[in-house]
């Protein structure tokens, strides 16, 4: 099997990604930033890193081993060509 | 505003989606794979595309910026984590994985995939009928959208029964002559049209305001309490269980979970996958804003209108207003015409076929489907008149209906120990459980269920725990039978 262990680090994250799109810690904060409330912002920045973080996941071929299927080779010529993919159907 | 305008603007984009339907419907091929799945060659722009437009119905586009005006923008959270995060980790977990073990066995329905594995014409036909039902109302749903935007347009001109019958003429005609290429195709163009126009209505309307912060300004004069965050409807456990159940059951959507099927090439789906919370984002934010800074204005939503319209009809020229409406109608038929054909699907392929005539030609198929839409959809039409309640809470019934297949499925998919027995205890327990907490709701004659316990916790959370663990407990307690394979869902590496 192709799994890496260090693949695993993927589900705790995945877990803090949904846990955290909804600004917890905000709770009851009322203070305006910028012209919206600032629990807006932190939605709007965490889905950023959410779209940054989603893709990473797919770079890291950890998309592929997490479903016990050979990754892609990472691309080694720095040419941007990691949208090479394994699938070739 | 001009009754001929509107309605030309409205009926002028209808025009131009059924002509991108014809043009599809001569380049397609006359097979099931075609009809449904456009023979799984869809790309990234318009995989993504689609999705999102047929996850956009009149609930994000109507309900949503409803909810934000009564209840606050705390909405935007809601939608935001189910939809953008949520709902984007399942596409891999199940999404994905139906894509691998799809495209290698051939399936075009959820139920086909599960009748498969499990050797179960009775699971097949059972996931497919539960799917019908959750549908139905879910297809009321635009028509009741449609008919209420019609009128809100019109000032009454059209009335809504009429609104609702216009739709349900066209979507029939459009899923009977384009399939699937052509429902994608015009998703493609709904999906980019909304976007831009809620856009420019979000300029228009901050403007007039004198800008973000002043429109921001005006809302907490008005609405104190919308400036902080939760509190009111907004308490964790609505919150929490909004969320899950909803995203888990956008995943069981027919016209959804079909999706997953017909994705050219993993890259198609890999890359739609990272661009989702973006997307997502920037659909709702300026959408459900705008029904938040409405609170601050002087405008006055009278009862059972949509604030989205009136707040424009207020801040924006008169055929803007109208261009928003038909954005909402894109939205409501794109979601309709996916729903239909995917509905179809399920009826001829997991209901027709095994249960009724196993030798129907391709042929007798296309007909069965065409004939099933145009019932399904007239039967929705006529449930729509009665108007059993808000686009929301509609809405939201469908979802949770859905939700309670989500985790049967996930064991399938990812248990091979998952028997059939397990299957169809995990799906029908809580789906007979929950439809008598709807059905006591509009039956008079019993005692109306609870729908939340305990301060906004959904009773559907409970079930699909419930289906869970039945799936898993009956699995434990029962042998694998014989015509089950669960090599049909290993994946292979290649």
């Amino acid at each position: 099997m192709t799994r890496l262990r260090s693949d695993l680090v993927w589900i705790p994250t995945f877990a803090v990604l949904v846990a955290f799109a909804v600004p917890w810690p905000l709770w009851g904060v009322d203070r305006v930033v910028a012209g919206l409330p600032v629990w807006i912002w932190w939605h709007v920045a965490w889905l950023g890193l959410c779209a940054a973080l989603f893709a990473l996941f797919v770079r890291s071929g950890a998309w592929e081993r997490g479903m016990g299927r050979a990754a892609t080779a990472p691309p080694v010529d720095g040419s941007g060509s990691a949208a090479r993919g394994g699938d070739e159907r | 505003m001009t009754l001929g305008l509107s309605l030309g603007v409205v009926v002028g984009y209808l025009v131009v989606a059924l002509a991108l339907g014809l043009v599809a419907y001569r380049v397609s091929e006359a097979t099931a794979e075609d009809y449904y799945l456009a023979s799984r060659s869809i790309g990234t722009l318009v995989l993504l595309f689609t999705t999102f437009a047929t996850l956009l119905s009149a609930f994000t586009f109507f309900g949503g910026p409803n909810l934000a005006y009564a209840a606050g923008p705390e909405w935007l959270i809601v939608m935001g984590t189910l939809d953008g995060v949520l709902f984007a980790v399942l596409w891999y977990v199940i999404g994905y994985k139906q894509w691998l073990i799809g495209a290698r066995n051939g399936y075009v329905t959820l139920g086909e995939m599960l009748g498969d594995r499990f050797g179960s014409t009775g699971l097949r036909a059972l996931v497919a009928g539960v799917s019908l039902l959750w549908l139905f109302p879910y297809v009321m749903l635009q028509q009741m959208g449609a008919g209420e935007a019609l009128v809100g347009l019109t000032d009454g001109a059209v009335p809504y029964w009429g609104g609702a019958a216009l739709i349900t003429a066209f979507m029939i005609l459009y899923v009977a002559v384009a399939g699937l290429r052509g429902v994608a195709w015009t998703d493609t163009l709904q999906g980019l049209f909304m976007l831009s126009v809620v856009w420019v209505a979000a300029a228009w309307v901050v403007s007039s305001l004198g800008g973000v912060g002043a429109a921001t300004e005006g809302m907490l004069a008005a609405r104190p309490e919308f400036g902080s965050f939760g509190g009111g409807t907004y308490s964790p456990g609505f919150i929490i269980s909004t969320a899950i159940t909803i995203a888990f059951g956008v995943t069981m959507f027919p016209q959804i979970n079909q999706r997953f099927f017909v994705a050219k090439s993993a890259e198609t789906l890999k890359r739609s996958f990272a661009l989702w919370p973006v997307l997502v984002l920037l659909l709702f934010l300026p959408a459900f804003m705008l029904g938040a800074w409405a609170a601050g204005t002087p405008i006055e939503v009278p009862e059972g209108a949509n604030v989205l319209p009136v707040v424009l009809s207020e801040y924006a020229p008169a055929w803007f207003a109208a261009l928003v409406v038909a954005g909402a109608m894109a939205a409501m038929m794109s979601s309709s015409d996916s729903m239909l054909l995917s509905g179809s699907s399920y009826f001829t392929r997991d209901l027709y076929r095994p249960l009724v005539d196993a030798d129907a030609s391709e042929r007798r198929e296309a007909w069965i489907a065409r004939v099933g839409v145009a019932a399904f959809a007239t039967l929705a039409f006529v449930a729509s008149l009665f108007r059993p309640g808000t686009l929301i809470e509609v809405g939201d019934t469908a979802f949770s209906g859905f939700a309670l297949l989500a985790f049967p499925v996930i064991c399938a998919l990812y248990w091979s120990r998952t028997t059939r027995t397990g299957m169809i205890a995990g799906v029908a327990v809580p789906q007979v459980a929950y439809l008598a907490v709807v059905l006591s709701a509009v039956v008079g004659a019993v005692p109306t269920l609870p729908r939340t316990v305990l301060g906004g916790w959904d009773v559907a959370l409970g079930l699909m725990a419930l289906s869970g663990a039945l799936t898993v407990g009956v699995s434990l307690l029962t042998a694998p039978t014989e015509e089950g394979d669960a090599s049909r869902f290993a994946v292979v590496s290649d």
